[in-house]
């Protein structure tokens, strides 16, 4: 078992023919993932040349890529303006999960994505994230798939490079995982800790959840309240931006310390408060997590 | 992006929004003049990236024309919060009845825009968030449909009695409302929202800030940036595709992705040093960017020691390794480079620095180590 993708996920690229959607979709092939079709408008017909001679069909609407492949996922590498669209088009196609990789969506857009998505019942992750990976079965986005290795540990953080920091480290110990999953770093977005935490908990699979958070915003102290309420699974949690001076944007649109809120020293109590295992430096990861496999 | 008082002033009154006249000066000189044509006493307000101007002195009245001069005399130049004062807004001083705050945030937990109303105007609104919460109004807003007549009339009724007064504010309520999504923003703020004596309603002072990703759709938004109210170095980053801020330590850093800068600054603390900045070169890193990176960290003075930090998935080591060697060869390093890069080519990338004389790590816990060790040596 998994979350969220694993043998059975039927993916979709949208964007397969740009820089980015055309090297990956060749990583994610090359690791295994069904891509079963493309979208790009105005290249419909076309096939687009994967490793080892696979091909690809490519569509020029999401609505035809699942009509002709049963596609029941999607993951987008389009360019910001039009990412907005490119996710409602997939909701509205009827996919089950919707990955959206693309950094830079005005959060306006989003303010109107989300509740479209939510309505037609889809899930999506992201934006502004590195997908997900399930070790050995499946992989979507762009995690680099040489840094997991199959075990019972779930990932789950805002973040792109310190995510695969944390799985690397784990990695190197032995630890292997069930799933990662960058849920992305903007203020708004698809899937929160919670709905993965939750996902985790029901996962048979997994023994054990690392979760990495960052300033800004309270989603952290929230995933904390629902760990004490509702986790059987320990947790372990990293808190990045300690030094992060307030009112200065670090990077991530979401990373943002306004007033009292959202400080990583407020984070890293709540966590402390609710029994979630607080690694005060990467490597610490390791110790805490072996502690309560 | 933030963006000026006197330009969010402009957008707000583009939009209809009744808001008192004022001009900028950049001289004294200026200002006496800007002055003598509104006569009377006017305000000189320092136009800075920061708020608390009030109080840091960046807020005058000025009598007259002349005392006007040397009030914006004594503005002009001073620093508030790191930041120097080259522009001042003059505009005639308004008889204020009462003062309300209205503002409109991009709310994370409701994932809306959402109005924040408060009878308790002209003081910081986290100040009375934490004071008396139960004195701000809330309101969410559907962006489907926008705010609602209805909406706007019962959060004008939340700051006003008078029937008059709360029609003229729910139209402004809206009026904000459409100039917050004309301008890309992620927060707007009308503070104070005045009625002077004669019962009128208007916005007398605006803040506005934009959402970086809207810039690029936005190009008369984007042009107002005014790149002397920031520092010459996030500038220089921002025009080479870098996201840096500068810090006061001395261990310079070079990373890629946000979530790992924050955690190598972090990790310097940890291990007892300083970071000197925060820089994310970010995905598909090209070695120019490697150069612009070390060539702003190196305009920094106080850097002892310059750490990098790369895991590889769409930044290729390789890519960051042919750009340090590049760098070294085209601008001068005065202090010590420690590396670490781990991933996607990660052994071509440790070829690449051996041939010319530099080495790496794997570990960004060495690294830091290191890093901190040679600053220290340095005192």
């Amino acid at each position: 078992m998994a979350i969220l993708i694993d043998q059975s996920t039927r993916l979709l690229v949208q964007g397969i023919t740009g820089r980015d959607g055309s090297f990956h979709t060749r990583q994610m092939l090359e690791y295994g993932t069904r891509v079963v079709g493309g979208v790009t408008p105005g290249k419909g017909g076309q096939t687009f040349d994967g490793p080892g001679g696979s091909a690809v069909p490519i569509f020029n609407t999401v609505a035809d890529a699942v009509a002709a492949t049963g596609a029941n996922t999607t993951v987008i590498y389009v360019p910001p303006p039009f990412a907005a669209d490119a996710i409602m088009e997939a909701a509205d196609a009827g996919v089950a999960l919707i990955v959206a990789i693309t950094e830079g969506v005005p959060v306006l857009d989003m303010t109107r994505v989300y509740p479209y998505v939510r309505e037609k019942g889809v899930r999506l992750v992201g934006p502004n994230c590195p997908g997900l990976i399930s070790p050995g079965k499946s992989k979507v986005g762009i995690m680099p798939a040489s840094i997991v290795r199959p075990g019972p540990v779930g990932v789950v953080s805002r973040s792109g490079t310190l995510t695969y920091e944390f799985v690397y480290l784990l990695t190197q110990a032995g630890i292997g995982q069930t799933t990662c999953v960058g849920i992305g770093g903007d203020p708004i977005n698809g899937t929160s800790f919670i709905d993965c935490l939750q996902a985790f908990e029901q996962d048979p699979e997994t023994e054990a959840v690392v979760l990495m958070g960052e300033i800004g915003g309270t989603d952290e102290q929230q995933a904390a309240a629902y760990v004490k309420a509702n986790m059987s699974k320990p947790v372990v949690g990293f808190i990045a931006g300690q030094t992060a001076p307030p009112g200065r944007r670090m990077g991530h649109a979401g990373a943002i310390i306004s007033g009292s809120a959202g400080t990583a020293a407020e984070k890293i109590q709540v966590f402390a408060e609710n029994g979630i295992g607080v690694a005060c430096k990467p490597s610490d990861v390791v110790g805490l997590i072996q502690a309560v496999l | 992006m933030n963006i000026h008082e006197y330009q969010a002033r402009q957008l707000l009154r583009a939009h209809g929004i009744p808001v008192p006249p004022g001009e900028v000066a950049t001289t004294p000189a200026e200002a006496e003049r800007i002055a003598a044509g509104f006569g009377g006493t006017v305000v000189i307000k320092a136009q800075v990236h920061a708020g608390g101007r009030g109080k840091a002195g960046g807020v005058k009245l000025a009598g007259s024309p002349a005392e006007a001069r040397l009030k914006a005399e004594a503005i002009l130049g001073m620093m508030i919060k790191g930041l120097t004062v080259r522009q001042v807004l003059v505009a005639p001083a308004e008889d204020i009845a009462s003062e309300a705050y209205v503002g409109i945030i991009v709310d994370r937990a409701s994932k809306r825009p959402v109005f924040m109303v408060s009878r308790e105007g002209g003081v910081d609104i986290e100040e009375v968030a934490a004071r008396n919460p139960g004195a701000i109004r809330r309101l969410a807003v559907d962006p489907r449909f926008g705010l609602l007549s209805f909406q706007a009339y019962q959060l004008a009724t939340a700051l006003y009695d008078d029937l008059k007064q709360q029609r003229a504010c729910a139209r402004i309520l809206q009026q904000l409302y459409a100039a917050f999504v004309a301008a890309g923003a992620s927060l707007a703020e009308i503070n104070p929202l005045v009625t002077n004596g004669t019962g009128e309603v208007k916005a007398l002072d605006a803040k506005m800030n934009i959402d970086d990703n809207e810039l690029d759709r936005r190009p008369d938004i984007a042009a107002l940036r005014d790149t002397s109210a920031e520092p010459p170095a996030e500038t220089l980053a921002r025009e080479a595709g870098l996201t840096f801020i500068k810090l006061d330590g001395d261990i310079g850093n070079v990373v890629n992705g946000a979530g790992l800068a924050m955690a190598t600054m972090d990790l310097i603390k940890y291990y007892g040093g300083e970071p000197a900045n925060f820089l994310d070169i970010g995905g598909s890193s090209n070695p120019e960017k490697v150069v612009n990176a070390l060539r702003i960290i190196t305009t920094d003075p106080n850097v002892k020691v310059i750490c990098f930090n790369i895991f590889g998935g769409i930044t290729r080591c390789d890519d960051v390794a042919n750009g340090i060697v590049e760098a070294t060869r085209r601008i001068h390093i005065p202090v010590p480079l420690v590396i670490r890069l781990t991933g996607t080519n990660e052994a071509e990338a440790l070829r690449i620095l051996a041939g010319a004389g530099l080495s790496a790590t794997t570990s960004m816990d060495e690294v830091v180590q290191q890093a901190v060790a040679l600053a220290k040596n340095q005192g």
